[in-house]
């Protein structure tokens, strides 16, 4: 029989494992799944005969060597949570949100026009820019959840025709009616105004005050999802359609509405990324942060701390990219391949383990037939 | 007088799955000529045990002997050589290929060129057809084809690869009572044609019925096998169960006071546009149980889902308290005051990855006390949380498990203490006991009176004629959309339900045209 | 003033060809059941290889023709590997299908990239390698018009066209046919009757490794002699949306195959007859036309029930 006190300590313990064990159960998956990415990258550099030692040490060295590095793999962090954030909302509703890119792309067109286009004293104009960028990318991924909500497209294929609509209306907007009348005759658009412009928090680098309203935004997405009725609604949607609706919930609207708030975070993402950085649109402008979002998403286990952080793993990777195939000769498309295999392994978490299963097996297989010959060795 | 050698024997299977035992050293032998039974609650392992015969699962020990030689069941392909053929519970049928296509998926004719040789098939399964008297069309697509006609394909089947003994899983779920007279002359016709059939069931009436030797099986471990002339739905059933059963349920008379739900001609169709209700008119009182019997796929579940507003009716009215619901969604029409328990639990009635205490406000977790405008008040939902795992004795310990990992017994009474929580005026309950133990089923069926008994107005709808027999104070008959029979509880007899279920009798005037 | 000539017909089967073979492919992995979104990714790796294979069998001093038809093999043999990689991940590993083919479509790019990078030292076009252009066919090509735009083409434009009745007849008139559908449309009937769920899934998915690669070889080495990075420029996509356009039928992909096409044809011919379109809008069109097809009268498009879901026995 145990006395009080011990019991009192133990359920203390318990309740921690309880709390942690859940948290540590997550995290090792996406953990994992990176290590594992970043050993078999290691295995492709060996191949090609570099040194995976050297060659990471300039990946980190090219994301964090500096404050200009750090600056710059931060402002590459900003997109990627905002569309990471898009992903993995939608997918809360298990809608598969592969337009990211196109409402990243004309989110930022439209914040470019009412950044370039408009006039307004700073405190108006920066807001009104970025809200353009949240509405027109709201409007753009409100389009694929309205076709599903009330014509049963399913959003993979419809996001996907989007996304290339998107980038051929812009080609056409960005080499036509918006583009800037200038001797030069450039294929982009004018620059948008100083009174719409992010103010840059890091000098040297071009870190602007974008991360600082990512990183809002990463929790009030969190606070969506896990406070509110609005969270609770599309959750329920995207784990039992049938449920929901049998509880008074409206799926399809839900659904609609999951899509016009992954459109908007994205669209925002795209506004950020012109205020705070470009300032101006240019022809064939298609960083690819809507598709790099999905793997975002996924390691990120479709929650807003776990994409800050996994957008934060992305940014790094392909800021370090540059600097690992400069210094070290690695090609950079490397990371690519690393970001392909880091996806592979999350959806597919056996694969993990199939590797020491399998070892596992042939060592069993190999003591038995070891085991096997003894035994005939000793009748002979 | 000499051993008979039995076809088919499984001598201690054993099958463990993570977590649970599914068969536990189980023995049973199938002679010719024999329709052996094979009785169990839902759960106890008989589909598992006849997967394993059947080479879909492979046996953590034991062994199979057929014809007395021992054979390894690796996969159905050899299952189908040995002349074991298989009729599922859950047919297994490609709904967009014919009937032709589906009997010779696997083993196809060929021309001599190696392409399909339909014409052949058809050939061959219209002499099967004939030689065992099952009906068939072959060039009928199964979307088309009635469930009657959809069992005796599966049958064709197991006769075109040449069965020798043959598992029925549960076939009677989906049939009239003169359909199951039907299947049980095929199932004679077998025998004496050296065919002997293995009939799994858990309906006691049943296998009194048509089967020569009864095995029980109960959680796994088999109980024994018995002969026909010494077995009695009691006996069986407690050889089932394990302790002695109280097959009827008690209940006190019925007090009916003012209409709560009033259904007035109600027409439905389905979204391929055909009719799946076609007039359907009755009340349910204040106080009063009234129990709607069919067979499955006569409208009643499009029946409860107009009613709840989860599908359009076409036309006619629904009123509630004299309230005009109609066509109103379904957000309202449960604020309105009706509760539902649905028929399929994980597919209407919970998010099965929510936790317990989020499935327990479903339907009221916008509102008061559970949220103010968006903000949700988990203070409120956890101590509501608390309040009715308590009342309804749920088995869990707390309430953030997530539902899916407790037992169908226990989901059930999660969505039951939810709907009742909400102190409907009407409380509808469909197949309220489906897939769940004997015991939780009499605390439902205590529940489900006491709200009768509490001034509310329950109509009960349910596959198990026992159930609606045992409960309702008024039972209903559906039939192709319709209600053809009214008919007091205590005056029914099973036989005449099943005219009516059948649709050869009705005493409710044909309904208006929609 | 004309647009619609000969030439312009044979352009838009030449268009054709490459969204032909891809949407082949993809008929026989979505109708084995394993959706397959990776058709982009797969006709990149084909495009690279075929080029790769022709460059180093010019290296070596072989023909330019055998060179030519090595790349060809090669494309193919590589569209099957990187298939197999989808196959193994949503069959054995019975991860969800789209993520598995975004990541085939992430992992063509920075391979094919990373390879150009290192072999060729170059990040945009590769230098020239043998290819296998026009083969007209002697006496077929000579007869008017219908000559010119079908039998003076690139070899693999004949073996896509050759495809599709092929592809059909397997799928509609052979048992393998029937059982790979079934794979697709009730898995659970077919093992019951001891027909390989597993083995019939990754028959599917290898051929439309085979036949992406295929058409992902006509676009470096068919219709041009090098690679350019990324340049399916969503010809893969193009081809997924003529699947469900066609309805999972070899016939009906073709149709939707040979309208993209044209759409694709008739833009280059507006453009130099001057007619005042912006190239954008009619580049568009495919994926509009895709779009107003699944919303509008194809609406509900069937496509295998099982398609999508792993199978667990």
């Amino acid at each position: 029989m145990a006395t009080s006190e011990e019991s009192t300590r133990k359920s203390w313990r318990v309740r921690v494992m309880l709390v942690i064990s859940p948290l540590l159960q997550g995290l090792i998956l996406p953990v994992g799944a990176i290590i594992m990415a970043l050993l078999v990258g290691a295995i492709f550099i060996l191949v090609i005969g570099k040194n995976p030692i050297t060659a990471y040490a300039a990946l980190i060295q090219g994301a964090f060597g500096d404050v200009f590095s750090i600056g710059e793999t931060l402002e590459n962090t900003t997109p990627l949570i905002l569309t990471g954030l898009a992903v993995a909302f939608a997918f809360r509703a298990k809608l598969f949100n592969i337009g990211g890119e196109g409402q990243f792309l004309i989110g930022a067109l439209a914040a470019t026009w009412v950044g370039a286009n408009l006039s307004f004293p700073s405190f108006v104009h920066l807001p009104l820019t970025l809200l353009a960028g949240i509405i027109a990318g709201g409007l753009w991924g409100g389009i694929a959840g309205f076709l599903k909500a009330t014509r049963g497209v399913h959003e993979v294929i419809s996001t996907i025709m989007l996304n290339f609509i998107a980038i051929f209306f812009i080609s056409y907007m960005v080499t036509g009616p918006m583009k800037e009348q200038s001797a030069l005759d450039i294929p982009q658009t004018a620059r948008v105004a100083e009174t719409a412009q992010l103010a840059k928090i890091l000098p040297p680098s071009r870190l602007s005050a974008g991360i600082i309203i990512a990183l809002v935004a990463a929790a009030f997405v969190w606070w969506l999802l896990w406070k509110t009725t609005v969270g609770y609604e599309v959750r329920a949607v995207g784990l039992n359609f049938f449920a929901a609706e049998f509880g008074g919930i409206k799926p399809n609207y839900n659904m609609f509405l999951a899509m016009v708030i992954s459109g908007g975070l994205a669209g925002l993402g795209g506004a950020i990324i012109i205020s705070g950085l470009f300032l101006r649109f240019q022809h064939g402008f298609e960083p690819g942060y809507g598709f790099t979002a999905i793997a975002v998403s996924l390691v990120g286990g479709n929650n807003p701390p776990g994409v800050v952080l996994a957008a934060l793993l992305f940014a790094t990777l392909s800021q370090g990219a540059l600097g690992m195939q400069n210094v070290a000769g690695v090609p950079q498309d490397i990371v690519l391949v690393i970001q392909a295999l880091v996806i592979f392994f999350v959806a597919a978490p056996q694969i993990v383990r199939a590797l020491p299963q399998w070892l596992e097996k042939r060592r069993e297989a190999a003591q038995a037939a070891a085991e096997g010959a003894q035994l005939e060795g000793g009748q002979a | 007088m000499t051993e008979k050698v039995p076809v088919i024997e499984m001598r201690d299977v054993t099958k463990v799955f993570p977590g649970v035992i599914a068969n536990d050293h189980i023995n049973l032998a199938v002679y010719e000529g024999e329709v052996l039974g094979l009785l169990g609650e839902n759960g106890a392992g008989k589909s598992v045990l006849m997967s394993i015969l059947y080479g879909l699962y492979q046996p953590t020990e034991g062994q199979i002997f057929v014809r007395g030689q021992s054979v390894a069941i690796t996969e159905p392909g050899i299952a189908i050589e040995q002349g074991i053929g298989m009729v599922h519970q859950h047919f297994m049928l490609v709904p967009v290929f014919t009937v032709a296509e589906n009997i010779v998926l696997g083993s196809e004719p060929r021309t001599g060129a190696g392409t399909l040789d339909m014409a052949k098939a058809v050939e061959e399964i219209k002499s099967l057809s004939e030689k065992y008297n099952l009906e068939v069309d072959p060039r009928a697509k199964i979307e088309d084809i009635s469930v009657g006609m959809a069992q005796r394909v599966e049958i064709l089947k197991t006769m075109y690869r040449g069965a020798r003994v043959l598992i029925l899983d549960e076939p009677t779920a989906v049939l009239t009572p003169q359909e199951i007279r039907g299947l049980f002359k095929i199932m004679r016709t077998l025998t004496e044609q050296g065919v002997p059939v293995i009939f799994i069931s858990h309906k006691l009436k049943e296998l009194m019925e048509i089967c020569d030797r009864v095995t029980v099986i109960r959680r796994g471990k088999m109980i024994g096998t018995i002969g026909i002339e010494e077995a009695s739905p009691e006996k069986l059933a407690s050889m089932m169960v394990g302790r002695d059963v109280v097959l009827e349920v008690e209940k006190g008379l019925a007090q009916p006071k003012e209409v709560v739900l009033d259904v007035k001609n109600l027409h439905a169709v389905d979204h391929s546009g055909l009719p799946v209700l076609n007039g359907v008119s009755f009340q349910v009182h204040a106080g009063e149980i009234v129990g709607i019997a069919g067979v499955a796929g006569n409208g009643q579940s499009e029946l409860i889902e107009v009613i709840t507003g989860l599908h359009k009716a076409k036309s006619g009215a629904v009123h509630l308290n004299g309230d005009h619901i109609t066509n109103h969604s379904a957000k309202e029409i449960i604020h309105k005051g009706i509760a539902t328990i649905p028929e399929d639990r994980h597919h209407r009635g919970l998010v099965l990855d929510f936790s317990i205490a989020d499935n327990g406000v479903l339907g009221s977790h916008d509102r008061p006390p559970f949220a103010h405008w968006i903000r949700r008040m988990f203070a409120a939902i956890r101590s509501y949380a608390d309040k009715f795992i308590q009342e309804f004795d749920v088995r869990t310990p707390n309430q953030e498990v997530l539902v899916k990992n407790l037992s169908g017994g226990n989901q059930q009474k999660v969505i039951i203490a939810r709907e009742i929580g909400r102190e409907p005026d009407l409380l509808i309950a469909a197949q309220p006991t489906r897939g769940v133990d004997v015991g939780a089923i009499e605390f439902i069926h205590k529940r489900i009176i006491e709200q009768r008994d509490a001034g509310k107005a329950v109509l009960l709808i349910s596959n198990e004629l026992d159930e609606v027999m045992g409960l309702s104070d008024r039972i209903l008959v559906m039939f192709h959309g319709e209600i053809v029979g009214e008919l007091l509880a205590e005056e029914a007899t099973e036989d005449e339900l099943g005219l009516y279920m059948a649709g050869a009798k009705r005493n409710t005037p044909p309904a208006e045209g929609g | 003033m004309e647009i619609l000539s000969v030439a312009l017909f044979a352009s838009t089967i030449r268009a054709a060809a490459p969204l032909i073979l891809a949407a082949l492919g993809g008929i026989f992995s979505e109708r084995s059941g394993v959706v397959n979104i990776a058709l982009e990714g797969i006709m990149l790796i084909g495009a690279f290889f075929a080029m790769m294979i022709s460059y180093f069998g010019a290296q070596f001093g072989l023909p330019p023709l055998v060179s030519a038809i090595s790349g060809m093999v090669g494309a193919i043999v590589f569209g099957f590997l990187i298939s197999m990689i989808h196959a193994v991940v949503s069959i054995r590993f019975r991860a969800d299908q789209v993520v598995s083919g975004v990541a085939i479509n992430i992992l063509a790019l920075g391979l094919t990239g990373f390879l150009l990078q290192l072999i060729f030292q170059t990040s945009g076009n590769s230098p020239s390698v043998p290819n296998l252009s026009a083969a007209p066919i002697p006496g077929l090509a000579n007869i008017p018009i219908v000559g010119d735009i079908f039998f003076n083409q690139p070899p693999i434009v004949y073996i896509a066209l050759i495809a599709v009745p092929v592809s059909s007849f397997v799928l509609f008139r052979t048992p393998l046919g029937l059982r790979l559908r079934s794979v697709g449309e009730h898995p659970k009937a077919a093992d019951t009757v001891g027909v390989n769920v597993f083995s019939l899934r990754y028959l599917g998915v290898g051929l439309s490794g085979v036949l992406a690669g295929l058409g992902g070889a006509y676009l470096s080495i068919g219709q041009l002699n090098i690679f350019t990075e990324g340049m399916t420029n969503g010809r893969g996509f193009i081809a997924l949306a003529a699947v469900i356009f066609g309805k999972w039928n070899p016939w009906g992909a073709l149709g939707a195959c040979l309208l993209f096409g044209f759409a694709d044809a008739v833009q280059i011919s507006l453009q130099n007859a001057g007619v005042n379109i912006p190239s954008d809008f009619l580049l568009m069109l495919p994926y509009v036309l895709t779009l107003v097809a699944l919303a509008g009268f194809i609406g509900r498009s069937n496509p295998p029930a099982a398609s999508g879901v792993p199978y667990e026995k």
